[in-house]
């Protein structure tokens, strides 16, 4: 399908025409044609890189290129200045065709200080594109980066085609009318080399001078320099004679069905996703939170939105936290509490009292390295188990994932359902990766989802008392008796209760009966959701590769590769991780080899050898990086060959 | 909840008790405790079906099991952080918190701060027994210093915490005490902390018959009650022994003393002003036996309550604003990709 791209109010003074007049010169990486490159900005975590990235991402999708990014930043807000540990990246991988992945290696890198290209370096595509800023290698920054030499001038960088430029000189003589100190005039670099990247790229400046007139709007003085120094790097790119690499990277917008797309992360689709589930169910939404990295943007997000019946608490812990939303929950709300994996291990007793008394929770889990503290701002997958398993008692709850930035809006809507259907806390699993990486979204129609409206039991019986888990033959679902309600007054609680009456019940075939009760009524969750579909390739064949949340983007692409070279592999991603669907066991066992790649040591291939009793392998990584395309290749290559 | 209406048809004490047969030793002071609430519920003009009592763990959690209102038993501690949702969901309930010393101030010690500095409009009643019953009889954090329990055979070395004073640190706006045999006053204390709107704390000196059997009895004891008691009442000088004791401000070393009464001149005696936080911090800790234990209400300085301050504020942010979702999907900077024919 052939399609035009169009941003709406975007229209800026002819970039488009002049920039397609230069003439390339040399071999260069990202040859006119080429079908997508990965770009990375790198540089001390005070040098806006993140913010960079950001707006170099707008405009590429602005562009109209299929895009996934991939945000890297060290736990420390501002680490001290130059240090090797204080660098923060972001990649962007973009293409005229479908990008799934931020890439496995960056063809360019732009390199703000010596420790960013130390750090960096090695990812760099042998042959790519170095920009670095020759401003920044003074003696200081180069010891504290432990460089003994000057690598612009060892040789060392001979591999790659390296333009040297001195982007601090050419920022400060961009903004010197401005009359700013140094230090703030420095801190336009950013702007300056975004405006050199969007030159490269043939991008529009007029998005991202909405955005800096926006963000500093009555600071005239800052918001001028700022768009001083993007259109100062903007224009160097335009007529400075250049000898070598910088020339310009000519992409073809990807195709994309039609219809209207803006970009989103992670954390911001799940928070949208939320308030749908809540506006689906037709209850006000309660979010109990509580700041940690990776999973506060999704408090962020909803905090803003109080009109749409939203009510957010910062509690004072973790506990607090899941503890209100439960009380919530009790009271009538969708409630919904969210954290990342040290903070889901706190709240893990009070998971307990929502499973034993039968409320309606989402419990959203964005992933990071482990365990403990472990690794804040990196990525991981490594809470299956604690998802699955990690409670006392017998305690099921239905797992689900998100896969991809996008897929969280409709994840969150599965997780509102299933909670409300089934009156079952459920989990949902992300990872910070997802959370922080934006994606292209074709912007859906809110009005096309299916409601799935709430009705609170409000019918007193014949005779006695009401009993609070008086249940749905059907889903095994209790009802949901709103405080409030006359006649109908009731207490829950951790405690065991009979299955007749609700009241405290400590028998033995009572406590048998409750408890096989709450595990069928999970189990019986596999009949009212999706079969497992196989992504691609055959439903039986010598291999499939399964897996579940981010691994999507790269198990993808990689099967797409081995499948193009003739390998006749299948891909199975895995939505429903407690209960799995009916058909996931009939299926796996329909191939002969399944290779599950994880950034665990292998939690899902234990649950599917559990479950199924199928010789699930493992592929794994566990560095605090997503899975590159060819990691998993080389393990699908050389599985086929065993 | 700070208004008494009688328009929906008065409730009696049994329409109050739930069928369930309580559980706790027989002598408990819970016993009394539980009785004084149902009987003062329609005193109130509570409706059951409005009203939920939410509960930690520990002997006095298990409360919310024998009132016909709505009840949650939670986890330990936790109650306020329940409390909490269910108020923010529901503002319109009532909400009471029944917690212990251990419970309330011990592995929840941080919630209750955080509930009190907020001002959630809930009452909470913390019987305080100094032990740990429900686990058979261990110290708790308000057992006095040389408790001997099975986990402090050699008695306990700590320094217990003075709730209402913790209470008073926290930024509490109401505290108040009373005993679980002062049938009497105790409907009192109840009715002024169910009336305040925000958060109410109530120390109830509860007396665990099997682990800790008359540890309050030097101060509770009925005979000598009127010496080793003084019951404060907001506007009257702070009187005690039947009128002939009062408590004396000394300017000079800015503390509290015990002054005689002679002939009913009272002229020396501080008057109560359960508004001055300062006053307040010098009852919830003045010294037994030295001085007599101060009941009643101390220290009521209402302000904002926390529920109330959210809806305000909610009210503010969505005035002007039009709920449309679709919009919201698309806020931030779009494209379109159009088909070409």
């Amino acid at each position: 399908m052939a399609t035009a791209v169009q941003a709406p109010g975007t229209a800026v003074e002819g970039d488009e025409s002049r920039a397609k007049t230069r003439v390339k010169t040399g071999a260069a990486p990202g040859e006119t044609g080429q079908e997508s490159v990965v770009v990375r900005f790198a540089g001390d975590s005070g040098d806006g890189m993140q913010l960079t990235g950001g707006q170099f991402t707008l405009s590429t999708a602005l562009a109209g290129n299929d895009l996934a990014t991939f945000p890297d930043f060290p736990a420390e807000i501002r680490a001290p200045q130059g240090t090797l540990f204080g660098v923060s990246a972001f990649q962007i991988h973009f293409g005229s065709s479908r990008v799934d992945t931020a890439g496995d290696e960056p063809d360019v890198l732009l390199a703000m200080n010596p420790a960013a290209l130390k750090t960096n370096l090695p990812a760099l595509r042998r042959g790519g594109l170095l920009i670095v800023d020759t401003g920044a290698f003074g003696d200081r920054n180069l010891q504290k980066a432990h460089y003994a030499a000057n690598p612009l001038h060892d040789g060392s960088l001979s591999p790659y085609q390296l333009l040297a430029l001195d982007i601090s000189k050419q920022t400060l003589e961009s903004v010197k009318a401005f009359g700013l100190g140094n230090k703030d005039a420095l801190r336009c670099k950013n702007m300056w080399t975004l405006g050199l990247a969007l030159w490269m790229f043939g991008r529009k400046r007029g998005p991202i001078i909405d955005w800096l007139n926006a963000k500093f709007g009555s600071n005239q003085l800052l918001r001028e320099a700022n768009i001083a120094a993007l259109n100062a790097g903007h224009a160097y790119g335009e007529t400075a004679e250049l000898a070598g690499p910088v020339k310009q990277f000519r992409l073809a917008p990807a195709d994309a069905e039609p219809g209207l797309y803006r970009t989103v992360t992670g954390a911001d689709a799940l928070a949208l996703g939320l308030v749908a589930g809540a506006k689906l169910s037709g209850l006000p939404m309660f979010f109990g939170g509580y700041p940690i990295t990776p999973a506060s943007a999704i408090l962020h997000a909803l905090a803003r939105l109080r009109e749409f019946d939203v009510t957010t608490f910062q509690a004072e812990d973790e506990i607090a936290a899941i503890c209100a939303a439960i009380g919530a929950a009790y009271a009538g709300n969708l409630a919904v509490t969210s954290s990342s994996g040290p903070g889901i291990a706190l709240k893990s007793e009070a998971m307990g009292l929502a499973v034993m008394t039968e409320l309606p929770l989402v419990i959203v889990n964005s992933q990071r390295g482990g365990p403990s503290t472990g690794l804040p701002t990196k990525t991981e997958q490594s809470d299956l188990y604690q998802a699955v398993y990690g409670r006392n008692g017998d305690t099921p709850m239905p797992v689900i994932a998100a896969r991809s930035p996008s897929d969280c809006f409709d994840v969150a809507i599965e997780a509102c359902r299933l909670a409300l259907a089934f009156m079952t806390p459920v989990m949902l699993l992300t990872d910070g990766y997802i959370a922080n990486a934006a994606e292209p979204w074709k912007v859906p129609d809110a009005d096309a989802y299916k409601p799935f409206p709430v009705q609170f039991h409000e019918d007193k019986p014949e005779t006695g008392k009401l009993n609070p888990y008086l249940r749905d033959p059907q889903t095994l679902k209790r009802v949901w008796v709103k405080p409030g309600t006359p006649g109908l007054m009731h207490r829950i609680g951790g405690i065991e209760k009979s299955y007749d009456t609700g009241n405290i019940d400590y028998s033995a075939e009572n406590h048998q009966k409750m408890t096989d009760t709450r595990k069928a009524k999970i189990d019986g969750i596999a009949r009212h959701i999706p079969a497992q579909t196989v992504e691609e390739g055959p439903e039986k064949g010598p291999l499939v590769v399964v897996g579940w949340g981010s691994t999507y983007g790269p198990i993808r692409q990689a099967v797409s590769h081995v499948r193009a070279a003739g390998h006749d592999v299948a891909h199975v991603q895995i939505r429903y991780l407690w209960p799995f669907p009916e058909n996931l066991g009939d299926l796996l066992r329909g191939y002969e080899r399944v290779l599950v790649p994880e950034m665990n040591t292998g939690q899902l291939k234990t649950l599917l050898r559990d479950q199924f009793l199928v010789d699930a392998k493992s592929l794994n990584k566990v560095s605090g990086q997503p899975f590159r395309i060819s990691e998993i290749e080389g393990a699908i290559m050389e599985m086929l060959n065993q | 909840m700070n208004e008494i209406t009688k328009i929906a048809p008065a409730t009696t004490p049994d329409d109050w008790a739930s069928d369930q047969e309580v559980r706790w030793c027989p002598g408990c002071g819970d016993y009394a405790i539980l009785k004084a609430v149902q009987r003062t519920m329609p005193e109130l003009g509570a409706r059951p079906e409005n009203t939920v009592f939410v509960s930690g763990i520990g002997c006095s959690s298990r409360f919310p099991y024998y009132m016909e209102t709505y009840g949650f038993h939670t986890i330990h501690g936790r109650a306020p952080g329940v409390a909490t949702g269910v108020k923010l969901a529901n503002p319109e309930l009532d909400v009471w918190i029944i917690t212990g010393d251990g419970d309330g101030l011990s592995i929840g010690g941080n919630h209750m701060m955080h509930l009190l500095r907020r001002n959630l409009d809930c009452q909470v009643l913390l019987f305080n027994n100094e032990i740990y019953g429900l686990t058979k009889g261990q110290y708790s954090p308000t057992s006095r210093t040389g408790t001997r329990t099975p986990t402090s055979p050699a008695g306990s070395l700590e320094r217990p915490v003075a709730p209402c004073a913790f209470a008073l640190g926290a930024g509490a706006r109401f505290i108040a005490r009373t005993i679980d045999t002062a049938q009497k006053m105790m409907p009192e204390v109840l009715k002024r902390a169910y009336l305040h709107k925000g958060a109410s704390f109530v120390e109830i000196y509860q007396n665990c018959v099997v682990y800790n059997d008359g540890v309050f009895e030097a101060f509770t004891e009925k005979k000598s009650s009127a010496l080793t008691q003084i019951w404060v009442e907001h506007g009257k000088p702070m009187l005690f022994a039947n009128g002939t004791r009062g408590l004396r401000l000394n300017r000079d070393r800015l503390r509290l003393e015990v002054v005689q009464v002679v002939d009913g001149d009272v002229s020396q005696v501080m008057v109560h002003d359960e508004t001055n936080k300062t006053i307040a911090a010098m009852l919830v800790e003045m010294p037994f036996p030295e001085f007599p234990v101060a009941q009643g209400v101390l220290y009521c300085e209402p302000a904002t309550s926390f529920d109330q301050a959210m809806e305000e504020q909610g009210l503010k942010l969505v005035a002007d604003k039009v709920a449309d979702f679709n919009a919201l999907l698309r806020r931030g900077q779009s494209w379109e990709v159009k088909s070409e024919a």
